[in-house]
């Protein structure tokens, strides 16, 4: 089932089976070239399905944008341990919600990438970890593995090639930390998600201490295409550097906020006027939050570039997890801030001190701040305590909550500025000493 | 501990999904699984899942109070979980949580006295694009407004007050 | 030695060894990091942020307790970068402290204080209400009090890593975080309080100290625990002549971190109210008290009269004794009393051992070797109830060197947990079991056995020549229960040896009776105890005897006396002692109990009674004695001045001795238990009835900690 309106601009590669009738079945999928893909991997060494890989330029759609080809020319061969094939389906930053329609309508192209990944490192099992929020998912895509399982593409001696491969399903429990690649072994070891001291990256040491290839789901999905119909043209579709598609995940003040599947380079301003059919009743833009909820926002002025991840670097924000929050001229940037930094302190998983107490912190000041009792120098005092946290915390998790902050502070001074005057000023006590 | 059925042939598929000696990774599966069949996690299931793991009961104890979906106390018949992050509050996630919790009586972890709902106010959940959205146990609803909110709620009610009366 | 690295810090050129860590690298070089959760010896969590340093060509601080050093690298720990990250660390971390300290435990030893102090943030901007949670008792000796918590997660790591009890854990998450016991409310652990030692700050506080002083109130003495023979260093805390704490403090002992249970908590012997103060004397069949001139002279009195009459003595000497008085002791029933009829409760047959291993060298291993031997074998023992540190030292041989523990046990024992090899073998039955680990053994480099009581006699000198067939180096330790047993064995408090273990026909005497003789001889005359307690199991058979006493408590024995004399506890004396791998440490006199007179000052008191000498009864003198004459003991000297644990080679060769494996017999002390004395500290009564359960077996399988091992 699909949850709004597709795009005649879109350019369908991994959403092009949805909307079909039974799209997450394995007939439909076998219909429409399923698995052609993995049985031509299956006659590639190693070596030619990495360099294929590193040649479409695939970058991980899970928020660091990594070149896919080169995660997987790291996981070491012949260590005497299995290597594991994990899928991040954990999709928990605000704006995102693609991991999910790739489920639900087509999870044997998931699958199949996985397959792939597996093959290509021999791996004797995958895993698929998934929001717990998403049980739904897990009927679907559990239903898919046993598909797959009867049909010979799971399991033992899968199309004769005398490689035996299981998938399993793994569920979170509500915790958007495990979405961090060790976070998510550690929950899937059965330990609470705090993530692991880096080096050794997952690719060397990871799942069960193996060797391990961990990507998005949406990664995953677009791996199929690329054996069926080329690195080059995958490459192709996108910028240099940035190949193929990338689902957008519209939110916010368009008129027709949606997942939409473009080109990597899509022009931001060409996503909110023509796809998403422009800004809400006729409000201008304000901001944009270009890569979920982590990536610091956009100030109109700032929005004429293209949606890959080097244009969206270079306009010091990040493409991330492809969660684009549209917001227009009413919206309260205090308010904003305030509920960005609530989730990040839920959230954070409280190993380090800087982001531990410094999102606490944060969060208490804003929340103060946006009831009225803000003072002047909390603006600065934001400002510094976010960027105090930057590049101090144990994970990214801490820089995710730290960038908008200080950014919204960096960028609509003026309205926090503005938000002093409209303020009952409560009576804060000033502490001489400790 | 005794379960359904079907609890313990996922249970037992669980406990062989990992390698050889990985018991532990159930730990987390087996807790949630366990939860939606008994409604909360209980000392006692604790203990069960450490013995059927083969951890001791802080690992399982430490787990616990780490995934915000489980839950040491039971809750209503009805989970409403709804989402006031970003994209959902900007376009009315988190007046719709007020009037939820207006039309519950009940605030943020709060259940009715009739024990049918409990109200959550809750992150993002994967809806981002169709918000406001909210979730009623695993069932997302999405592009909610009041009004269909109250007739959500009140279809349940009814289909309660149904099977009281069969 | 691998090749060391240069590398540059604070703009010096310094070198470490490769794969060092920046911040242990850095102290090295004098150089102090500031850190909470890097703790030497445990696993790096990389948690406290407060290490962060400046790398050259890094574009972000990076933390010196995960960063190894490397060719060139360079370094700064004295930017304003660094000092503005440490000191908005500290803010972060007192935003949601109390600042509690004025009713504070651990005010004045705090480290976060001391970094406060040290590094900054003693402004804070922080304005917002903090959040209270309530004091929790887990345990009779664990308090948790959360809102002081810095999460550096040193407590749940010693408890797992450390002990391998794993009774901590993390619970919630974020700012709600907090350390966890295992029973959801309570703890059900071997209550040895190491968390509460490790802590930081005064997070966990100890039920026997807590709101009782403050530190610079009290003395700090370092000596040695009382209970079992592991000899771990303690450092009793004393205010006004009462030990309130005892912990390990300096961290200088043999025994680094740790203590356990007895050793921390059980002190409290010490000052129980039935303390005896003053000596009493049986008048009209009644004890009653009397002053020390009048009742060293009754005592002086008997013994020359029954001396001269050449009437029957018997003597039984202490395993708690210093090697001073026991010595003093062996020489008294010699030459003062002239009888050979001296014995002790043998816990473990060392004197067999010494004997079997004639021709060896360096066949003792000491506790430092026990962390360095690449291989162990356990042999009769539940190590971490019996012998707790040892256990420690193995596990953490385990932990950082990968040692291969082997265990044959008649029950399952902690060490299976992570073990290369276990089994089952019932009591008397270990030297057959030992043989399926011949291959094993045989592999490694070297071994260290460590055997309980059930080897003894014949079986004692069977598996030193299985330890040769293997064809490495073996060293051994034989098990012993108490703080001096070892030493009352190497002192010669034997029927028919001497000190060192030369026989006694050497002297021109011949061995006099042993102790169950002693106890059931018919005709003794007169009957010498010294901190023992005999007639808790055996009644005395000689019904006439004349029976003195020296004791702490009015124990079964004592009860039974026709003088009881007061005698100071290990807590109150100098002196040495020698723990159950033969190494000598020096006790330090601590607390003071009113009446109560040291063992050896009494025995020279009662040696001038009867109008004998037998030496200066001064604790130096007669160590500097021991050290000349008993072969082994003539241990470097500034080493145990020092508080250093100093190991003795006694005889490489036969000793004359009866094998009597029927008077070897462990009292199988669990962690709570210890003889007679334990039954005195109210502290480990009270955990013993304590509602929860003690720590029973860990169920983690074997495999996890093994692969985690691996990483
Ligand atoms: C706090 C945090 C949360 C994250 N959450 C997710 C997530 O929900 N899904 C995801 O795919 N990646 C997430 N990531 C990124 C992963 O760590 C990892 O980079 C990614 O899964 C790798 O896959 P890719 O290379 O295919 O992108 C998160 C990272 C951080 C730091
Ligand atoms: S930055 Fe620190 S507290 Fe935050 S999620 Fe990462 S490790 Fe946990
Ligand atoms: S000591 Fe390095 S982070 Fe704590």
């Amino acid at each position: 089932m699909l949850y709004n309106e597709p795009s005649p601009l879109e350019v369908k590669v991994v959403t092009r089976r949805f909307g079909k009738p039974d799209s997450e079945k394995i007939d439909t999928y076998l219909a429409d070239e399923g698995y052609e893909a993995f049985k031509k991997t299956l006659t590639l060494t190693p070596e030619a399905i990495i360099d294929e890989l590193k040649a479409s330029s695939l970058r991980g759609r899970g928020g660091a944008g990594f070149p896919t080809g080169l995660k997987w020319s790291f996981v070491p061969r012949n260590t005497g341990k299995p290597a594991y094939i994990i899928c991040n389906s954990d999709e928990s930053e605000p704006g995102t919600c693609k991991d999910r329609l790739l489920m639900e309508n087509d999870p044997h192209q998931l699958i199949e990438g996985m397959l792939i990944a597996g093959w290509t490192v021999r791996s004797p099992a995958g895993y698929i970890f998934i929001r717990g929020e998403y049980r739904y998912l897990i009927d679907i895509v559990d239903r898919a593995v046993a598909e797959a399982y009867e049909r010979g593409f799971l399991g033992k001696n899968i199309l004769g090639s005398g490689w035996d491969h299981d998938i399993y399903t793994h569920t979170g429990a509500g915790a958007y930390e495990c979405g961090e690649e060790s976070a998510l072994l550690e929950s899937l070891e059965g330990k609470r998600g705090i993530p692991r001291l880096k080096p050794p990256f997952p690719a060397v040491v990871g799942a069960f201490q193996c060797p391990t290839i961990l990507n998005n789901c949406e990664t995953f999905s677009a791996i199929p295409a690329i054996f069926r119909q080329g690195a080059e043209w995958f490459a192709s579709l996108g910028p240099p550097k940035n190949g193929g598609t990338r689902m957008m995940c519209v939110s916010g003040h368009v008129n027709k906020p949606g997942v939409y599947e473009l080109p990597l380079g899509f022009p931001l301003m060409r996503l909110i006027n023509e796809v998403c059919g422009g800004m809400r009743n006729g409000k201008k833009l304000k901001a944009v939050i270009p890569g979920g909820s982590s990536s610091p926002c956009l100030r109109a002025e700032e929005c004429d570039i293209g949606l890959d991840f080097d244009s969206i670097a270079k306009a010091k924000s990040m493409a991330g997890s492809g969660g684009i929050v549209v917001l227009d001229e009413d919206t309260d940037i205090v308010g904003l801030a305030l509920r960005t930094i609530k989730f990040y302190q839920h959230e954070s998983c409280g190993w380090c001190i800087p982001c531990r107490e410094g999102t606490t912190w944060l969060k208490k000041i804003l929340e103060r701040y946006h009831g009225g009792g803000g003072r002047e120098k909390d603006i600065d005092l934001i400002h510094e305590i976010a960027k105090g946290m930057f590049g101090r915390t144990f994970c990214a998790l801490g820089d995710a909550a730290a960038m908008p902050t200080y950014t919204f502070i960096e960028k609509f001074r003026d309205e926090f500025e503005a938000y002093l005057q409209k303020s009952r000023p409560k009576q804060i006590p000033e502490l001489a000493l400790l | 501990m005794t379960f359904s059925p079907a609890l313990e042939e996922r249970f037992a598929k669980l406990l062989t999904s990992y390698p050889a000696g990985r018991t532990r990774s159930a730990v987390v599966p087996m807790l949630l699984y366990a939860q939606d069949e008994l409604g909360w996690v209980s000392r006692e299931l604790i203990e069960e899942v450490a013995r059927r793991t083969g951890v001791t009961a802080v690992q399982v104890d430490e787990v616990i109070g780490y995934y915000s979906m489980l839950r040491r106390h039971p809750i209503g018949k009805h989970l409403v979980q709804v989402c006031t992050n970003i994209c959902c509050m900007v376009v009315g996630g988190q007046d719709l949580f007020e009037h939820a919790s207006k039309t519950l009586g009940v605030g943020h972890k709060g259940t009715t006295t009739d024990g049918l709902f409990t109200l959550e106010e809750v992150e993002c959940m994967g809806a981002c694009s169709w918000a406001p959205a909210i979730q009623v146990g695993y069932d997302f609803h999405h592009q909610v407004t009041p009004e269909r909110f109250d007739r959500l709620i009140e279809g349940l009610r009814n289909a309660e007050a149904e099977t009281r009366k069969v | 030695m691998a090749d060391l690295v240069t590398f540059t810090i604070d703009g010096r050129q310094v070198q470490a060894a490769p794969r060092t860590l920046l911040i242990t690298a850095a102290k090295q070089a004098g150089i102090e990091i500031p850190a909470f959760c890097y703790y030497d010896g445990f696993s790096l969590q990389a948690a406290c942020r407060m290490c962060l340093v400046e790398i050259e060509k890094t574009p972000k601080l990076q933390v010196a307790c995960t960063t190894p050093v490397t060719e060139g690298m360079v370094v700064r720990t004295d930017s304003p970068q660094v000092a503005a990250a440490r000191k908005g660390m500290l803010e972060l971390l007192l935003t949601n402290h109390p600042l509690d300290c004025p009713v504070c435990d651990k005010g004045g030893e705090c480290e976060l204080q001391d970094m406060v102090f040290r590094y900054g943030a003693g402004e804070s901007r922080f304005v917002e209400t903090k959040q209270h949670v309530d004091e929790r008792q887990w345990s009779p000796v664990v308090f948790y009090d959360k809102p002081r918590c810095i999460l550096c997660y040193r407590c749940v790591r010693v408890c797992d890593e450390g002990l391998g009890v794993g009774a901590l854990g993390v619970g919630d998450r974020g700012s709600a975080s907090e350390i966890i016991p295992n029973r959801g409310d309570h703890l059900e652990c071997d209550e040895c309080g190491a968390c509460i030692d490790i802590c930081p700050v005064g997070a966990l506080t100890s039920g026997t100290y807590r709101y009782q002083t403050r530190p610079w109130e009290m003395d700090h003495v370092g000596t040695i625990c009382t209970f079992c023979s592991n000899g771990c260093k303690t450092t009793l805390g004393v205010r006004n002549g009462e030990i309130t704490r005892a912990n390990n403090r300096d961290k200088s002992g043999v025994n680094g971190e740790f203590l356990c249970v007895k050793g921390r908590y059980g002190f409290d012997f010490n000052h129980h109210p039935e303390r005896l103060t003053a000596p009493l004397v049986r008048v009209n069949g009644k004890l009653a008290p009397a002053s020390w001139a009048q009742a060293l002279a009754t005592v002086g009195k008997k013994f020359a009269e029954v001396k001269q009459r050449g009437g029957k003595f018997g003597v039984i000497g202490s395993n708690h004794t210093t090697n001073e008085e026991n010595y003093y002791l062996q020489n008294f029933a010699r030459q003062a009393l002239g009888t050979s009829n001296i014995d002790h409760r043998r816990t473990g047959d060392v004197a067999t051992l010494i004997d079997a291993l004639h021709g060896h060298a360096g066949a003792l291993a000491t506790t430092a070797d026990l962390y360095t031997t690449p291989a162990a074998l356990i042999i009769g023992s539940d190590l971490s109830q019996q012998h707790p540190f040892l256990a420690w030292q193995l596990r953490a041989n385990f932990r950082h060197h990968q040692a291969k523990v082997f265990a044959i046990t008649s029950g399952p024992i902690r060490e299976d947990r992570y073990a290369a090899k276990t089994m089952r073998a019932a009591e008397g039955e270990e030297l057959t079991a030992v043989e399926s680990f011949r291959e094993h053994l045989a592999q490694q480099k070297s071994l260290v056995i460590l055997f309980g009581d059930s080897i003894k006699g014949d079986a004692v000198r069977k598996l030193v020549a299985f330890g040769d067939s293997l064809g490495i180096p073996v060293s051994y330790v034989p098990l012993v229960d108490y703080s001096n047993s070892r030493g009352a064995s190497d002192m010669g408090v034997l029927p028919d040896l001497l000190p060192g273990y030369h026989g006694v026909r050497e002297a021109g005497l011949e061995p006099g009776l042993a102790y169950d003789a002693i106890l059931s001889a018919t005709d003794l005359d007169a009957l010498y105890v010294v901190q023992e307690n005999p007639f808790a199991k055996t009644p005395l058979a000689s019904t006439g005897a004349f029976v003195v006493v020296q004791d702490l408590f009015l124990t079964e024995t004592a009860e039974r006396a026709d003088v009881v004399l007061p005698a100071a506890s290990a807590y109150e004396k100098a002196g040495t002692v020698t723990n159950v791998c033969g190494e000598v440490q020096k006790l330090k006199a601590g607390a003071k109990t009113m009446g109560a007179k040291t063992d050896l000052e009494i025995m020279g008191l009662i040696s001038k009674e009867m109008g004998v000498s037998i030496g200066i009864w001064k604790h130096d003198t007669v160590f500097a004695e021991v050290r000349k004459s008993v072969p082994g003991y003539n241990v470097a000297l500034p080493v145990v001045e020092t508080g250093g644990a100093a190991p003795t080679f006694p005889v490489n060769g036969r000793v004359p001795l009866e094998d009597r494996p029927d008077l070897i017999s462990s009292d199988r002390n669990t962690l709570f238990l210890s003889g007679t004395l334990g039954r005195y500290s109210k502290m480990l009564t009270s955990v013993l009835e304590y509602p929860g359960k003690l720590y029973g077996q860990p169920v983690e399988t074997e495999l996890e900690m093994k692969e985690a091992q691996n990483t």
